[in-house]
This record gives structure tokens, C-alpha cells and sequence, in this order.
């Protein structure tokens, strides 16, 4: 099967390449994470990973030792890379429980082969979002004070503020993002427990597999269990990205009070999130030649639904000129002023190459099938979500009310090497998962094989 | 406790439809303590066998619902009973401000409850079960499509049961030891 060379049909409806079985299936996708050697594109990118993550853990020790001012935040810009990345990660995140709850529930059956792989992006950008918010305390070890426990202090967490909201939001969407990712792994588990040859990895994908047997019974609680959790999951992911938009929208910097926020926020997230799992997916499918899984219909989609979101976001672009017009506040009106031509000009300028002008290719069918160009879109994309952070961060705070509280933001390079050792942690915990977990749901993947749709009920159908 | 000498006659089927077939003649015929096999959820299984369970749902419903009182009750015991402070001649009890962690909080523990009890509903982790005795039975987690009628079954027997089973066209009928 992978000596095949590949035929793709950009028009095909076909959410797996003709001709797959049950076995077929198992084997293929099993055969990634036991059996076969890992292709030469893997050993780079692990390579660099790891690379990566050194660099972001020295960074964090001298961080640690020296403290936060090695970074070049200070006011008034006291925010800068840290939130923005904070940001940016989490954004990120948001397209995996996109692609397995939202599109669960509307029934969209293309979401089976690459719902898995989003899921875990999520678990990772989390990941590496919440490690911001952690280091850019002075005090990191004092991290527990954010939670409401007993102290001898006798004091509580300021429930009232959206710093604490985020606590418990982004703790929240870790936490229910790993339960989902886990339930949805425990039957490809079993799979993996059954057919490892190796006794140690048989043993410790059957500690995880926890004695599942794919009992009919225990399948109907499962599938109640998983519908629910996706229907958790759904306002939890509109509400996290709406609590990192309050940090911004409840302070009254110009740039930042706006009623625009949440949803703009959400959509910027939705949009930077399938742009990620493009960025993704497009070299592992060719990597690890699943393209009978990843098909073309799916990449299509994906860049659909990143024109659509990218569309909203522009809208939020348009808005804000608005307000800032339609206010008729000085300050308002200055900051957008400034935004555009200001010492930041650059980097708005750019955000609107990025995130405007870039995402336009997409209507243009070349740039969704061809794998090269979808790719660099999405580069483009990934580049302008950041800047995107950093213009609405930066340019608001650099310049607000008092001419005389006026400053500029550097970056020092602490601020660069703890931004790419994150990316370094996050390719690397992907790259990790996928050598060591089936990177598509096999057992997902049987429920829409012919075979499977082809079986009637006593009623003669569904 | 008086155990049956075998855990019960598994039936092993080539193909989805075989098993759905057999899961309803096996309803029919009276058999109460059977449970299917398959390598992914099969709807119609389910609904041969009358396996449908709403337990989940009910347990979710439980979970949110104390989740929205911890975490609602948690912000107004420090904000009104336990710390109250006077800023500006605020209320102390601001409703709206509790609303974002009352949300998580229902989500998370309605999280909890589904994950943790489908598991103890399902009776996992279960490290040994009797039907990884049969070398075949790793085939449920693949290809295969297995159903199960256990010995504790009140119409349970051995010669009769095998002989029922194979009239339904397995592939092959194994008996499961304990």
C-alpha cells in the first residue's frame, strides 16, 4: 500500500481513498506508530524541536534566575510578548475543539480523519499558552496564590477580575481538551495493546487502554459520553477566547475597550487555528503518505472555513476604524491614527497583508489544491494572528491618554528565544504524539468505511 | 457463589451485518445477559440488543448542576460572608462578575461527570476480563465482530446455547473460560 504512488482528485467527494477495509484501516494507520521506521522528515523536525526546547528552557532558567526584566516590557507597554504569545497559543488551540466538538454536533463526517491531531494541537498550544502567564509572574513559585484555597492569609482570589477568569477558563478548556483527547484515544488504545509485538508497549497501551474491549454496551455509554462532551465543549471554547478578549475590553486603554472583542477574538482564534492545523497537516500527510485518509476534500474544506473566519476577522479590522471614527473620541480616534502611522506603522501595515490581502487567494481554486501554495498562505496567516496580538497590545499601550507616559517597546532577544522555544515545545510534544499514538482515529475512521455505512438495522436503515 | 464452569459461548462473525443479524434473533430468543463485540460503535447493535442507556446524561446533568453551585456559591461566600469589602459603595454581591467562573466550573465538573462516569458505569479500568482468554477476541479491537451470551444467563446451556449460535452463521463459536 505505501509504495503506491498517489492519485488525487481535487473534485473527489471521498473522505478515505476507495478500496480501504476494516484491516486495511487498522493496518495503515497502527502501522505509523509500531511498526514502521519513522521517515527522514520526522528525524529533522524532531531534531529541531528538541533544539528548540533547550533554548526555551535556558531561557526560563535565567528568566527564573535574573527575573522579568530581561524581557523588554516595562512601561508603559508593561504587557508585550508574553501576552501576545499567551495569545496567540491559545488562539491557536481553539480550531482543534472546533474541528472535533463543532463539527461533531453538525454532524460533519470529514472531520474523522483529522479530529485526533487537531485535538492533540489543542492540548499542545495550550499547553504552551499557559506557560506564559506563569513565567512573567516575578514570583512563579507563587503561582498557587491564583487559586481559591484555604490560605493562613484568610484572603481570597479577586473573583471580579478577568485575569481570574482567565484562571479558571484556560484551566478549564486544559483540562476538559485532555478528558476529551483521552476518551476519544481509549479505543485506539485497545487497538494498539492488541496488536503491539513489543511486551513493554503492549503493557503500557494496556495500563492506558484501562481493559477496554469494545463491548456494544460500553460503546452506547461512550458515544453519550462523547456527544455530551462535545456539547460541553462548545461553549467552553467560545467562552475561553471570549475571557482572554476581557482582559483587553474591560480595561479602558483606547484600542482595547471595545464591545467588539469576544467576537472577534473568537473568529481570529477559529481563523489562526486551521491555519496552524493546515500548517501541520499538510507536510505530515505527505511525510507519512496518509493521503488516502487526509484527502483533498479535507484540505479544501480546511481552507474554506480559514477564508470564512479570515472574512470576520477583517470585518473586526473594519470595525475598529469605525469606532474609532464613529466615537468621536479624541483618544480613540489617536490611537488609530497612530496605529497607522505611527513608529508601529510596520506592523500594522503588515497585519493587513497577512490577514487581509493574504487569506484573498483562497478563492482562487490553485491556492486551495495545490499543497505548496495553501501552504505559504498559511504562513502567511500564522504571521499575521501574531501581529495581530502585537498591534492590538503594543500600539494601544505605547501611546494612551498622557503624552508625557509615552514610550516604545524593544524586544530583547530573551523575548525571541522564549517565543521559538515555545514553538520548539509545542513541535516537539506533536511530533512526539505522533510517533507514539495513532495520529488519526481508527476506530472513527471504520464508522465511515463503506463496509460500516452499508449496514442496516431491523428497520432497513439508520 | 455458585459459578458456572465456563464465563460463557462467544460467537465470532466475518462481517457488521452477520453480527446485527445474529444481535436480533439472540433478543428474540430470550437471552438477557449478552453483550456484542465491535471494533467501533455500532448504532445498530445497540438497538438489536436494547442497550441504550441514559445513566450518562443524567450523571452530566448532576455534574453541571454542582458545578454551578460551587462555583457560584464559592464567589458569594467570599465576597459577602466570609471577606466582604466596601469599594466605592459597590454591592458586594455583583452578580454578573460571578457569572464567568460559575460557567467553567458547571462545564468542568459536567466534564468530569461524563468522563469518569461512563468509566464507572462501563465498570473501567478492568485489567482482566475473561473474554481476553480467547486469542481470537483481539480481533474486537480491529476487524472482528463478536457477540457473547454468558453462562449466568438463565437459558444458559452449554451443548444447546453452541448449537444455538451456530445457526447463525459464525465463523466460529469459542467457549470462554473464566
Amino acid at each position: 500500500m505505501s509504495g503506491r504512488p498517489v492519485q488525487e482528485n481535487p473534485d473527489s467527494r471521498h473522505l478515505v481513498a476507495p478500496g480501504h477495509t476494516f484491516a486495511s484501516v487498522t493496518d495503515k494507520i497502527s502501522a505509523v506508530v509500531l511498526t514502521e521506521k519513522p521517515p527522514l522528515f520526522w528525524l529533522i523536525m524532531f531534531t529541531i524541536a528538541f533544539i528548540l526546547v533547550n533554548v526555551l528552557l535556558v531561557s526560563i532558567g535565567y528568566l527564573f534566575y535574573k527575573g522579568v526584566g530581561i524581557w523588554g516590557n516595562n512601561i508603559p507597554v508593561g504587557w508585550a510578548f508574553d501576552i501576545i504569545n499567551f495569545v496567540w497559543w491559545i488562539g491557536i488551540g481553539h480550531a482543534g475543539t472546533l474541528i472535533s466538538a463543532i463539527l461533531l454536533l453538525l454532524r460533519q463526517k470529514w472531520r474523522t480523519s483529522i479530529n485526533r491531531f487537531a485535538e492533540a494541537m489543542t492540548l499542545f498550544a495550550v499547553a504552551c499558552a499557559g506557560l506564559f502567564p506563569l513565567i512573567h509572574m516575578g514570583r512563579p513559585w507563587l503561582f498557587y496564590w491564583l487559586l481559591p484555597y484555604p490560605t493562613t492569609f484568610g484572603l481570597w482570589p479577586q473573583f471580579k477580575s478577568p485575569l481570574m477568569w482567565d484562571v479558571f477558563a484556560v484551566t478549564t478548556y486544559a483540562t476538559v481538551s485532555l478528558l476529551f483527547w483521552f476518551v476519544g484515544l481509549i479505543p485506539d488504545l485497545a487497538t494498539l495493546r492488541d496488536r503491539a509485538k513489543n511486551p513493554i508497549a503492549a503493557r503500557i497501551y494496556g495500563l492506558l487502554a484501562m481493559g477496554w474491549r469494545g463491548s456494544t454496551q460500553h460503546w452506547a455509554r461512550y458515544e453519550a459520553a462523547y456527544l455530551l462532551l462535545a456539547g460541553l465543549s462548545t461553549p467552553l471554547v467560545l467562552s475561553v477566547h471570549t475571557v482572554v478578549s476581557f482582559d483587553f475590553s474591560i480595561g479602558i486603554i483606547p484600542g482595547w475597550h471595545a464591545t467588539l472583542f469576544p467576537p472577534y477574538f473568537v473568529a481570529g482564534a477559529i481563523y489562526a487555528g486551521f491555519a496552524m492545523v493546515l500548517t501541520l497537516a499538510i507536510p505530515i500527510r505527505k511525510a507519512f503518505r496518509l493521503e488516502d485518509f487526509i484527502t483533498l476534500r479535507h484540505i479544501q474544506n480546511m481552507a474554506w472555513v480559514m477564508l470564512a473566519t479570515g472574512m470576520m476577522v477583517c470585518y473586526g479590522y473594519a470595525m475598529e476604524l469605525f469606532f474609532a471614527w464613529y466615537s468621536g473620541n479624541i483618544y480613540e480616534m489617536f490611537m488609530m491614527k497612530n496605529r497607522m502611522f505611527g513608529p508601529y506603522a510596520w506592523s500594522y501595515w503588515m497585519l493587513l497583508l497577512c490577514n487581509l490581502a493574504a487569506p484573498q487567494m483562497l478563492w482562487f481554486k490553485p491556492f486551495r489544491t495545490d499543497m505548496r501554495l495553501l501552504f505559504a498562505v498559511c504562513m502567511f496567516v500564522n504571521v499575521g494572528m501574531w501581529l495581530e496580538r502585537f498591534v492590538i497590545i503594543v500600539t494601544s499601550l505605547h501611546r494612551d491618554f498622557l503624552p508625557s507616559s509615552w514610550g516604545m517597546y524593544y524586544p530583547t532577544i530573551w523575548d525571541f528565544a522564549t517565543f521559538f522555544g515555545t514553538i520548539g515545545l509545542f513541535l516537539f510534544l506533536m511530533f512526539s504524539f505522533i510517533k507514539f499514538l495513532p495520529m488519526i482515529s481508527i476506530s472513527e475512521m471504520r464508522m465511515i468505511l463503506p463496509e460500516a455505512e452499508a449496514v442496516k438495522g431491523k428497520g432497513g436503515g439508520h | 457463589m455458585n459459578r458456572p464452569p465456563i464465563y460463557g459461548l462467544l460467537a465470532q462473525f466475518d462481517s457488521p451485518q452477520a453480527l446485527v443479524d445474529a444481535a436480533y434473533k439472540v433478543h428474540e430468543a430470550g437471552f438477557h445477559k449478552v453483550d456484542a463485540y465491535t471494533p467501533y460503535p455500532m448504532e445498530e447493535v445497540i438497538e438489536a440488543l436494547h442497550q441504550h442507556d441514559s445513566k450518562v446524561a443524567w450523571l452530566v446533568f448532576l455534574g453541571g448542576c454542582a458545578g454551578a453551585l460551587t462555583g457560584y456559591g464559592m464567589q458569594v461566600f467570599a465576597a459577602v460572608i466570609d471577606y466582604p469589602m466596601n469599594v466605592a459603595g459597590k454591592p458586594t454581591h455583583s452578580w454578573p462578575m460571578n457569572i464567568p467562573i460559575t460557567f467553567e466550573l458547571t462545564i468542568l465538573l459536567a466534564a468530569f461527570a461524563a468522563v469518569f462516569g461512563m468509566l464507572a458505569l462501563n465498570g473501567l479500568p478492568m485489567p482482566y476480563h475473561p473474554l481476553f482468554n480467547v486469542p481470537e477476541f483481539k480481533r474486537a479491537t480491529q476487524d472482528g465482530f463478536f457477540l457473547c451470551i454468558e453462562a449466568r444467563d438463565a437459558r444458559f446451556d452449554r451443548e444447546g446455547t453452541a448449537r444455538f449460535l451456530q445457526g447463525l452463521k459464525p465463523t466460529e463459536v469459542h467457549e470462554v473460560a473464566h
